[in-house]
């Protein structure tokens, strides 16, 4: 059974075994407007839970990804980069984008479910 | 400071418009279809901008205003018809623009549309170097709604018969639900089109039959990627005080006529144009996708910083990262490599031709 998690900074993490899938939210896609541009981590770099580990920029101005866990990324998604306008279109299943070897499991407690990112989501954009 | 709202502004919240805060006025940034989608059906279509926060400034009396406006515009006024509008600049006494603007001659004077940002500003700047001779009006009783795209002229036409008439940088005289409306052929977006100035009371219901003639409502963010692809300037970010006509590559603008007389900053862009300039604006485009936004650093290939960035988005009919800046005049040539800072990395880009877009009006062509 693979779990999902959601961060703060609006990414979606799902964990199946040692091997974690990290994109970002509809409702992130949303306040960000049309995509146009998709910069991914390195495969082989290590990134730190909370560091930078992309970027999109929407036609109005750029973001940073952040990746809600630490480990080593294992792959990542060139059809986001090729299109970036998938990520608008499917953010939380084919436009994920990239997957790491997680180093410590226990980082995703911290996370929050689906119901509390939903209410977080809505509070904050209210 | 309150904000302040158009009278589209009931109109903007029923179409779903993201409201912002632009110069004091809250304004649509978008509506529901998003920035790419109303970018394209400008550019396949025709959309509707409500430019109502821009400043709509009628000068009138005496019959010296036109030479009096002649010692503050760089524009051969003298020249122009009655209903002729012209590009010009406001500018301070060392040739750097306060305000790009447009003037039109009308039957008792001229109007002079300013940028939101600067209108007040300008009034007082306008008015005391004419001395407080002339009647000039801030008029905010007016909207000011433009139309533009290919298929402006038959919406338009269908909700104010007579328009389509009108030639490219002319105005006139029209009526809408038998008040009178004053109509330029002009725009913003590098497309034909029409700039509309209209009672308050009677804007809501003009846009509404222009959307149901198959226009559709377009925000701030979409306005802003279709300037930058016609190659156009946005004042506060391509134009400011510390920068000259000359130096944004607007020398078009200043008539050969009015080079030698005298105006605010003659001296200067006299100057300017026997010795050349240091810093002149170019396009940029980069090789990759990477979009180069306002004050990236430009480097030459020996990793010198020659200039910078001043607008750049990802071009949505172009599809490929489009930029405008300021580089050292030596690099300002057409195919001249250089390097842009971006998230600290070198990115390869080329100075090319503006505009990016350029509409061919049998069918559309692309310049990228």
């Amino acid at each position: 059974m693979s779990e999902v998690k959601y961060s703060k900074e609006h990414e979606w993490i799902k964990l199946d075994g040692e091997e974690a899938t990290i994109g970002i939210t509809k409702h992130a896609t949303e306040m960000l407007g049309d995509i146009v541009f998709a910069e991914l981590p390195e495969k082989g770099s290590n990134v730190d839970k909370d560091g930078t580990a992309g970027v999109v920029e929407s036609t109005k101005a750029a973001s940073d990804v952040y990746t809600p866990v630490s480990g080593e990324v294992i792959d990542t998604n060139q059809m986001i980069v090729d299109d970036p306008s998938k990520i608008n279109e499917d953010p939380e299943e084919s436009a994920w984008f990239f997957k790491l070897k997680i180093k410590d499991k226990s980082e995703m407690d911290s996370l929050m479910s689906k119901e509390e990112y939903e209410k977080f989501a809505k509070e904050t954009s209210a | 400071m309150n904000i302040k709202k158009t009278s589209l502004n009931n109109l903007h919240i029923k179409y779903g418009a993201k409201l912002v805060e632009f110069a004091g006025y809250q304004m649509p940034i978008q509506y529901k279809d998003g920035i790419i989608q109303e970018h394209k059906y400008t550019r396949s279509h025709s959309g509707i901008f409500d430019v109502s926060h821009m400043g709509q400034l009628f000068i009138s009396g005496g019959d010296d205003l036109t030479n009096d406006l002649e010692k503050i515009f760089p524009a051969d006024l003298k020249k122009l018809k009655t209903n002729q509008s012209k590009y010009s600049f406001l500018m301070n006494n060392k040739g750097g623009i306060q305000d790009d603007l447009i003037i039109t001659k009308t039957s008792d004077g001229f109007l002079i549309i300013l940028n939101a940002a600067c209108k007040y500003n300008d009034y007082e700047v306008i008015k005391s170097k004419l001395d407080n001779q002339y009647k000039l009006i801030l008029d905010e009783s007016l909207s000011l709604i433009a139309l533009q795209g290919p298929e402006a002229k038959n919406v338009l036409n269908k909700v104010i018969p007579g328009c389509d008439s009108l030639k490219f940088m002319n105005g006139n005289n029209h009526v809408y639900k038998n008040e009178k409306v004053y109509i330029t052929r002009s725009g913003y977006t590098g497309e034909d089109g029409f700039e509309i100035s209209i009672k308050n009371s009677d804007a809501e219901t003009f846009v509404e039959s222009l959307i149901e003639n198959g226009s559709k409502l377009i925000g701030l963010g979409a306005r802003d990627t279709l300037r930058m692809e016609a190659g156009l300037c946005l004042y506060g970010n391509d134009l400011d005080n510390d920068t000259s006509p000359i130096e944004a590559n607007l020398k078009w603008a200043i008539p050969k006529s009015r080079i030698e007389t005298e105006f605010v900053g003659s001296e200067v862009l006299k100057n300017q144009f026997q010795s050349g300039v240091k810093k002149l604006r170019v396009g940029i485009k980069p090789d990759s996708k990477v979009i180069a936004r306002g004050n990236t650093k430009i480097y030459n290939d020996k990793n010198q910083e020659i200039g910078k960035v001043t607008s750049g988005t990802f071009g949505p009919s172009v599809e490929h990262p489009i930029a405008m800046g300021y580089v050292d005049n030596s690099y300002s040539t057409v195919n001249t490599k250089i390097f842009l800072e971006v998230r600290g990395k070198k990115i390869p880009a080329n100075i090319c031709n503006l505009p990016f877009y350029k509409k061919n009006y049998v069918k559309g062509e692309i310049n990228v």
